[in-house]
């Protein structure tokens, strides 16, 4: 049976009632917590909880009004992990420390913002028409960062960040978007003549010279990243964003390839030349070495401690405010995953990065739904993006990489990286309210193309309601399949 | 295109697996190890902040776990703090765990096998640990006023045992520290603190090596206890021998004259009773004991009295093993036998002798340990009296009693004389080089029936100061024990 012959429900009540959940969960940790402290609940429990309820329960009513088919699961996710990052982050606040109200007071700004995205935007397609712009923007927002008098400077090794008033800011976790935007628009295009160009050796078909241009550019922003910015993280963000879409754009692996190599030869070079990959490398390698573990900076005292936390809280944790997260440097936002896991334990760090999961397979699923080239390498790309980022911080607080100074999405404390994954998680419900959304089968309208009022039987999920894109996609059977 | 967005779906699930794998890894599989690992100061925090056991002494805390703030809910306190300071050690985040703290630390913390039960009910309960207290033997009567018969600014230590049981009752030394100082939750004043302390002279903040039971001193002329009974023991003296005393000693082909102790009666005589030549504490009759006997002898009953051995496990305190030195040529053997040169011995170590003597030559193994109870008071272990070697047979040991005596009733140890009763003494003074001496008491009384054992050292003094702080200060201990 296929989907397009039955009407799709929103699923806006499913989703009230998993967004209970996840603010049950969240403020559950943080009444733990506030119990922990000072065995009643305050008035800053109270104003808290009540802001977070109410700033999610608005963003669910913005979806019931302009997007009611978005993906019902995403929202309640993503609040569960920031109020769980809410709590962890209070949790952690020495008497006197304000960060988790400022990250309070981003979450409020981040919800805020992603909910004017789903607003005004209405349709996602609309940024397409921004895709030079978006290059623009994001040579601008990493650029920022090396601007004197903008500049905030080296702070704890990296130049990544900018200076607005009383707050500091990190250009670069927007710059993902944009990036990912450009890349989206840029290859939607242009797919086709990448795609069906080249030179074919053995089972692998390499690209003309010049098709490798974007891909070369790609490289040569994550290397000026690493070098001028000192930021190995973003480094390899960007550039696995970019290799996973021009991958889905192609369907060609000779591009992952071509980018793995390229990135391993940066890496090694970086890795010889620059001493700050060298550092992380072997406080990587080396980390239970006397030496390493003492050094500053470059040391790996942060990575031990964490797997110290990590393994004191073993499978079940120590429970909510009863570890010693606070031991690790940058418990807070670095290494809150080790917070998590020493308090949580396995089985708490597992929920956690099962939701993580959960969270960017919707963003797949609202890849492979959505009937537009450009949607589909937007949500693939930023949900990938998600997972990346996710593996790279993770990875590096176990020690499976080595430790890049990546936010964790949503959890971490930092403004800029919740703004960044708040309108990630705006544009991935557009994508997928397009992607769940019935087909247009009703009579042509004013702005309509001509091949939106055909009938579209059985065949209605190769579709392109985006005129401008014509280009043969599989079915979306497929979709059923995730 | 589809497929290339589920290829890259599985990419991303393909890293999620190895974070699963990773965090699985982290949190059971290297769990123990990392839990173990010497850098991590969460298992010594984890500890740090639970409800320990108490040290008790005399059924009152010495040591104890009181409320702390809120990043730790218990805090390490010490009553009395420089008076035990040499028994409990201290308990510090930064500087690890020493004294009895660290040794019965498994016992305090809760984590020992004896207290498998308790920690199961706690589980159950969800309360916090809570460790064993250890009740020591010390009276603390007796601990107080030997610590205060050490002058301030003196360099001392006092040792009084129950030469029967081995029991400890009281181990003083001076100068002390304070450890809570040191157990503080502030690291900047744990620091400050720390390298106060370890200022001090006399005071290491390593038991092993400072107070009663590191300090290695010269013994002195107590140290003609061990060639009495190692003459006695050779068959060729008995109570009868006469003793050659000469004013000095020469030893062939060396400049060296060895002269005779220049205080008392001894020059009034060239030959002397074995009571004489303790009474006034000659040298030379014992130099030419230690020259009759060799070497060997002498070293054999030293270490029958200890020097150089084990002290059995209930004492709990590092120590240090006292010396006999070996391989001495003849003038070498001459000074070793009166306790100078390269002869050292813990002010611990000449209690034990002391008490071997007083205990018809069976010597106890030393214990501080009372009992061990659980949190719900039930006694986990109580430290049975354990013999530790015999250092020479009752006959012996009743023939150096005999002589030991008449040092107070009529030699120079008569300041430790208690009305009343018979006390058996021997003074030493072991000349340092710069005109200072440490001087020394080790006795016990009654005489007849040892009910206290008591050695005293005050190390850099002058005679008249060292005659005045020794035996007269012994006299006021036995006198407390006595008439408790």
């Amino acid at each position: 049976m296929s989907h397009a012959d039955t009407m799709p429900k929103p699923r806006r009540n499913v989703e009230l009632l998993l967004l209970v959940l996840a603010l049950s969960v969240s403020i559950g940790a943080n009444a733990l917590i506030s119990i922990d402290e000072q065995t009643s609940l305050d008035t800053d429990f109270w104003f808290q909880s009540s802001l977070l309820a109410v700033a999610s329960l608005v963003f669910h009513v913005v979806l019931r009004l302009r997007a009611k088919y978005a993906d019902p699961v995403m929202l309640p996710l993503v609040v569960a992990l920031n109020g769980l990052g809410l709590a962890m982050i209070h949790r952690l606040d020495a008497p006197g420390d304000d960060t988790g109200n400022n990250q309070l007071r981003w979450t409020v700004i981040a919800m805020a913002v992603a909910i004017a995205v789903i607003w005004f935007l209405k349709d996602h397609r609309v940024l397409r028409r921004f895709t030079y712009i978006s290059l623009a923007v994001s040579a601008l927002l990493l650029i920022l960062p090396l601007v004197p008098g903008i500049s905030a400077g080296e702070i704890l090794g990296a130049r990544v960040w900018i200076r607005l008033g009383p707050m500091t800011f990190q250009p670069g976790e927007v710059a993902k978007i944009t990036l990912a935007i450009f890349f989206a628009g840029y290859l939607s295009s242009n797919r086709d003549l990448i795609m069906l160009a080249g030179r074919k050796i053995g089972p692998m078909q390499f690209p003309r010279f010049k098709d490798m241009g974007p891909m070369i550019t790609a490289w040569l922003v994550s290397i000026g990243v690493l070098i001028f910015q000192r930021d190995l993280g973003s480094s390899v963000l960007f550039f696995g964003l970019f290799i996973v879409m021009i991958y889905v754009a192609t369907s060609r692996i000779s591009w992952v390839v071509i980018g793995l190599t390229l990135i391993l030869g940066g890496g090694f070079v970086a890795s010889k030349v620059f001493s700050h990959v060298a550092l992380r490398i072997d406080s990587w390698l080396n980390a239970f070495t006397e030496e390493v573990f003492g050094r500053s900076p470059g040391g790996s005292g942060q990575i031990v401690e964490g797997l110290f936390g990590m393994a004191s809280g073993g499978l079940v944790g120590t429970g909510l405010g009863q570890g010693r997260p606070n031991l690790v440097p940058f418990a807070n936002s670095d290494m809150i995953i080790a917070s998590f896991g020493e308090e949580l334990g396995l089985i708490g760090l597992f929920a956690i990065v099962m939701m993580y999961l959960l969270l960017f397979t919707r963003g797949f699923r609202a890849a492979l739904g959505t009937r537009d080239a450009f949607g589909k390498l937007l949500a693939c790309g930023l949900s990938f993006a998600v997972a990346l980022q996710c593996f790279v911080v993770i990875g590096g607080v176990t020690r499976l990489i080595p430790l890049t100074g990546l936010t964790t999405p949503f959890l971490a404390a930092g403004g800029s990286s919740l703004l960044a994954n708040w309108i990630i998680v705006g544009l991935l419900l557009m994508i997928s309210h397009t992607a769940r959304g019935p087909v247009d089968t009703s009579p042509m309208q004013p702005g309509r193309t001509p091949e939106a009022q055909k009938p579209a039987p059985a065949a209605a999920g190769r579709q392109d309601r985006n005129a401008t894109q014509t280009l043969p996609d599989a079915p979306t059977e497929a979709v059923k399949h995730l | 295109m589809n497929q290339a967005i589920r290829h890259s779906w599985i990419a991303a699930i393909a890293m999620f697996a190895l974070i699963f794998g990773a965090i699985s890894y982290v949190q059971v599989v290297g769990a123990d190890e990392l839990k173990a690992n010497a850098w991590n100061r969460r298992a010594i925090l984890q500890n740090y902040c639970n409800d320990r056991g108490a040290i008790l002494v005399g059924g009152s805390a010495i040591a104890e776990s009181v409320p702390g703030n809120e990043s730790c809910k218990f805090q390490r306190k010490y009553n009395q703090p420089e008076l035990y300071a040499g028994l409990t050690g201290y308990f510090s985040r930064s500087y690890g765990v020493t004294g009895l703290e660290g040794a019965m630390d498994a016992q305090l913390a809760g984590s020992s096998d004896q207290l498998f039960f308790d920690r199961i009910g706690q589980l159950f309960l969800g309360n916090q640990p809570k460790g064993a207290s250890v009740e020591l033997t010390i009276d603390p009567t007796i601990q107080k006023l030997a610590y205060d018969l050490i002058p301030d600014g003196q360099r001392g230590s006092i040792v009084v045992t129950d030469p029967k049981t081995g029991n400890i009752l009281a181990m003083v030394s001076k100068p002390s520290y304070d450890p809570n100082s040191i157990a503080t939750q502030d690291v900047a004043k744990e620091q400050a603190a720390y390298n106060e302390a370890i200022k001090i002279p006399g005071v290491n903040l390593n038991p092993s090596v400072s107070g009663p039971t590191g300090a290695l001193l010269a013994p002195g002329s107590v140290f003609k206890l061990v060639d009495t009974a190692a003459a006695l023991n050779s068959g060729k003296y008995n109570a009868d021998s006469v003793l050659p005393n000469p004013a000095q000693m020469s030893f062939p082909g060396i400049q060296y004259q060895l002269p005779n102790y220049a205080g008392g009666n001894c020059y009034t005589r060239n030959t002397a009773s074995f009571a004489f030549a303790l009474q006034q504490s000659c040298n030379t009759p014992f130099a030419s004991i230690a020259r009759d006997l060799g070497e060997n002898a002498i070293a054999q009953q030293a270490s029958k009295f200890g020097f150089g051995q084990e002290l059995g496990d209930q004492l709990k305190l590092d120590y240090a093993k006292s010396v006999f030195p070996s391989d001495l040529d003849a003038a070498g053997l001459a000074q070793s036998a009166i306790g100078q040169r390269d002869v050292r011995a813990t002010p611990l170590q000449i209690a034990l002798m002391t008490s071997a003597i007083a205990n018809g030559g069976v010597q106890m193994a030393p214990n501080l340990i009372k009992a061990v109870r659980s949190p719900d008071l039930r006694v986990i272990d109580e430290p049975k009296p354990v013999a530790l070697r015999t250092s020479t047979t009752p006959e012996i040991a009743g023939q150096i009693t005999d002589w030991m005596t008449s040092v107070v009733s009529e030699g120079i140890g008569s300041g430790a004389a208690v009305p009343g009763v018979q006390v058996a003494g021997k003074t030493g003074t072991a000349e340092l080089g710069d005109g200072l001496n440490n001087s020394w008491f080790t006795g016990f009384a009654p005489a007849n029936d040892p009910q206290v054992s008591v050695t005293v050292v005050m190390q850099g003094v002058d005679i008249t100061t060292g005659a005045q702080l020794t035996s007269p200060n012994a006299k006021k201990i036995f006198e407390a024990v006595l008439n408790k």
